[in-house]
């Protein structure tokens, strides 16, 4: 079994001291260490942001890609190898504002990709701008007279669009983060954990104190399998703030529907170029 | 003997299959044939033509004049009456178009009522189509073994029904009409008849391409399509992305996995690519864009045809980056070219483009056959054993020739590590400036020479002795040869023509490379000699300002003594580019 040195890549995080980050990095670190997945079989996707440097601080197969653009490579990492383990890390700018076409596509085609969404409700990396997530209100450098949008609820998107894993974990509970995780890995099916992460530095309103007078776990015999009421908890926000599973459901994963790759992995089957010679003669 | 017909109707009237059908029976008859699709961009409505040219010698482009016209809707009468030749004779279906033509170059042939008297009006189509083989007094033995294995499915009524109502449209042009004088016999071996699109895509199969990624848009879609068809045969998986944005970033990480990988789109959807060639270019990931160009800005023509894209092409992406841009001129170049560059979209790990346009998307041409041997597969990933007892690996070493070893994740403890950040050896983000440069040196400085070196010379064609000379590039390479020849009597003419457009091969000796050449057409590594030789040279595009013209001075310091640009949307037919060439030369001398 891999120890959690062996995901610990030893170099100094660029974050700010007291990031929620270094509490997800920890999380995830025991999470794979207790699932025992080797650093060699898995990939992690990022994009651009604070979160989207996580992978460098993390030892295994890494694609730091584009902001925003996340799923459409961990899709593509996914379908070419379906035993290998993919997980997309996204800021909720990333996301949710830049990349969310993305995330309701990934949603309907139901890859068996894992989403950890690192929501400081903010753009860190950028500076305090406000992400699809910021509170109304919110003032900010660019946004002196406070948001004016509505935040953008990604749970009770994801519950629409029927995805089939949600979840919401917290910076600031490390233990019921990490089981978050290695459920959402050992999950059959697309799995969106919406991360709640205080940025220190930028998002003055929703901090740890903030938090974790909303926080509360899911009470055990919740039924995240119910649409409805699932639908009902994902729409709770302000006075209480739910984290656990919200909603799972078992639809069929889209590398089981391929048939290409119903047997093997894409990458491990043969190629076939002399084939084209009979092909050729269909044009006759 | 040179024959053209053209079918025209509104889109839905089914001008399609019939142009594709008779196009399949003179191919299979051993005709050399060219055909090109004129149409809008609606379902159903409108004015579409289908041209089909055949010949016992080789062809590579349209004529304006035709010899039988189809004319399923009356604006293909008021349109194209005119473009008939001498002897040309136009079949319409006078109680369908409620109109009667008079004159011998103008037969009713009833395709609704002889297609009811066989059972069902649905067998027009393949009563007109047997009425022009009819009239060009060509057995329908080929015919009725299309019919048999299109229809096979559908049961044997409706075999037997569509092969009477060909016999009897058939036979009814025979009866009708004494004028017509074409006597075609079956000629040779048949031939394969083989348009752009599936030029393209069969050289994606012959190349190892296993994941394929777009959005559809017109004309790469048909591409999408083919490979679609092919998917479950060769190992495929094509998936339909939600956008632009999602299909390049899909073909990047499927390339990352360890297959070879390739998206389709044309201008507007490269347009939103852009990022992700970029990304590409960072990552040092192979991959392969067709990009079939179309006329723009915007949306444009979208169903027509334009070389508007060569300097998006090259010049598209933030940052400095390797690229290889190709653009085939025949459908056989296409399928060579695409399998080079895929080839060398691994070798150096770079984006390659195999650049089109509708014209050459949707024209088909005949071939005895394809070269296979030239076909080139090396597998550049390092796998397996080997994979396995690599240590210390580093996804972007630095490297004498700048290419780093390019592992496939999950297949050794070894980490494939890659970042879009400027990142270092191991392919972790960085910011210091030594690591920066070296990087830059690696990824791009080391490998442009090399990659230049692969890049084969243009084509020549024409008299040895040549002093004029036509330039051209991707898809007018047939048009433009059929100029030359049509001019060889009257002045030592030749043509140029360039498919390995970036990097040119300029103060490099270049290969002929693996790239077959056709008779009569030789690689001219000299090129630039020969144009500084020449009494006159002209560049053909079909843009408004000569991209092509312009690119190549920048890069050669030589400029054309003329240019003829076409921007129309539509292609050149072989009479009209003469008219400008003859005029243009007419002037200079
Ligand atoms: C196409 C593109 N647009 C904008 C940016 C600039 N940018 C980098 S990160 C970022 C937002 C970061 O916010 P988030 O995704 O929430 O990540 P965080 O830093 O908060 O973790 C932006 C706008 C970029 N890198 N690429
Ligand atoms: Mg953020």
């Amino acid at each position: 079994m891999p120890a959690l040195d062996d995901y610990y890549r030893g170099k100094t995080p660029a974050w700010c001291p007291g990031c929620g980050n270094f509490a997800i990095l920890k999380a995830f670190q025991q999470a794979m260490a207790e699932l025992a997945i080797e650093p060699h079989q898995f990939t992690i996707v990022s994009g651009i942001g604070q979160a989207g440097k996580f992978p460098h601080y993390v030892l295994c197969n890494t694609f730091n890609g584009l902001h925003g653009r996340t799923l459409p490579v961990a899709t593509g990492i996914r379908l070419v190898n379906h035993e290998m383990l993919v997980i997309a890390v996204a800021g909720d700018g990333d996301c949710y504002g830049e990349g969310g076409n993305h995330l309701v596509h990934a949603m309907r085609r139901n890859v068996n990709l894992k989403l950890f969404v690192h929501d400081n409700q903010i753009y860190g990396l950028t500076k305090g701008q406000p992400s699809p997530t910021s509170g109304e209100g919110m003032i900010t450098k660019n946004q002196p007279f406070g948001v004016f949008s509505e935040p953008l609820n990604p749970i009770a998107l994801a519950v629409a669009l029927d995805c089939s894993f949600v979840a919401r974990g917290f910076a600031g509970d490390i233990a019921f983060l990490k089981d978050l995780m290695k459920a959402a890995i050992r999950h059959k099916g697309f799995a969106l954990l919406d991360i709640l992460q205080p940025c220190v530095t930028f998002n003055k309103v929703n901090t740890y104190e903030w938090y974790r007078q909303r926080v509360y776990r899911i009470e055990p015999d919740y039924n995240p399998e119910e649409k409805s009421s699932a639908f009902q908890r994902a729409l709770e926000w302000g006075d209480r703030i739910p984290t656990g599973i919200l909603y799972r459901n078992d639809r069929p994963l889209l590398e089981e529907r391929i048939p290409t790759i119903k047997d093997v992995p894409l990458v491990l089957q043969p190629i076939a170029t002399a084939r084209v010679e009979k092909t050729i003669l269909e044009f006759y | 003997m040179d024959y053209s017909i053209k079918i025209g109707g509104e889109a839905g009237q089914g001008i399609q299959t019939i142009g594709d059908t008779l196009a399949k029976v003179f191919s299979r008859s051993g005709y050399h044939v060219f055909t090109h699709q004129d149409y809008e961009s609606r379902i159903r409505g409108g004015h579409n033509f289908y041209q089909v040219r055949f010949s016992e010698k080789g062809i590579s482009a349209s004529r304006r004049r035709v010899d039988i016209i189809v004319a399923l809707d009356r604006e293909s009468i008021t349109r194209h009456r005119d473009e008939l030749s001498d002897n040309g004779v136009l079949i319409y279906d006078a109680a369908d178009l409620k109109l009667v033509l008079e004159g011998d170059s103008f037969l009713d042939v009833p395709f609704t009522e002889i297609a009811l008297r066989q059972g069902s009006k649905i067998l027009a189509n393949t009563v007109a189509t047997g009425a022009v083989l009819g009239m060009l007094r060509v057995e329908l033995d080929i015919f009725e073994k299309i019919i048999d294995d299109t229809f096979r499915k559908k049961g044997d009524e409706i075999v037997e029904a569509n092969r009477r109502a060909a016999r009897a449209g058939h036979d009814y042009a025979v009866r009708n009409c004494p004028k017509c004088a074409f006597i075609p016999s079956q000629f040779g071996r048949p031939k394969l008849l083989i348009n752009g699109v599936e030029g393209i895509a069969l050289g994606a199969l012959a190349s190892g391409c296993r994941f394929y990624a777009a959005y559809p848009m017109t004309p790469s879609t048909g591409i999408m399509n083919y490979l679609a068809g092919k998917a479950k045969e060769y190992g495929l998986i094509v998936e339909q992305a939600e956008d632009e944005i999602a299909a390049i970033n899909m073909a990047i990480g499927a390339s990352f996995a360890g297959v070879r990988a390739m998206t389709g789109t044309a201008g507007g959807g490269f347009a939103l690519m852009v990022e992700g060639l970029s990304l590409a270019g960072m990552t040092e990931t192979p991959i392969v864009i067709a990009l079939g160009q179309r006329p723009a800005p915007a949306t444009g023509l979208p169903t027509r045809t334009e070389q508007g894209d060569l300097l998006f092409a090259i010049h598209a992406a933030h940052g400095e980056f390797p690229r290889v841009v190709f653009a085939p001129g025949t459908p056989e170049q296409a399928l060579f070219l695409t399998n080079k560059a895929f080839d060398l979209a691994e070798k150096y790990q770079i984006p390659t483009f195999v650049v089109f346009d509708q014209y050459l998307a949707d024209s088909a041409w005949t071939f005895d056959g394809f070269d296979v041997k030239r076909i080139r597969y090396r597998d550049y990933r390092i796998r397996g054993e080997e994979w396995r007892q690599v240590t210390a690996y580093k996804r972007h070493a630095f490297t004498d020739n700048g290419i780093s070893p390019l592992g496939v994740p999950g297949q050794s403890k070894n980490l494939v590590v890659t970042d879009s950040d400027e990142h270092d050896e191991e392919g972790h983000i960085i910011e210091d400036a030594e690591t920066r440069v070296s990087m830059v040196q690696k990824r791009l400085l080391r490998k442009l020479p090399q990659i230049r070196r692969e890049i084969a010379p243009p084509l020549f064609y024409g008299e040895e002795g040549a002093d004029t000379l036509l330039v051209c590039w991707g898809s007018l390479y047939g048009i433009v040869k059929e100029v030359v020849d049509a001019l060889a009597n009257v002045r030592k003419i030749g043509m140029l023509h360039f498919s390995e457009l970036f990097p040119l091969p300029v103060g490099s000796v270049a290969s002929a490379g693996d790239i077959p050449v056709p008779t009569g057409v030789r690689p001219e590594t000299d090129f630039l000699s020969r144009l500084k030789e020449a009494k006159a040279s002209l560049c053909v595009e079909q843009n408004a300002t000569g991209q092509f013209e312009r690119f190549f001075r920048a890069e050669t310091g030589y400029a054309f003594d003329h240019a003829i640009h076409k921007y129309d949307g539509r292609p050149f037919t072989v009479e009209e580019l003469l008219e400008k060439v003859s005029a243009c030369l007419g002037r200079l001398l």
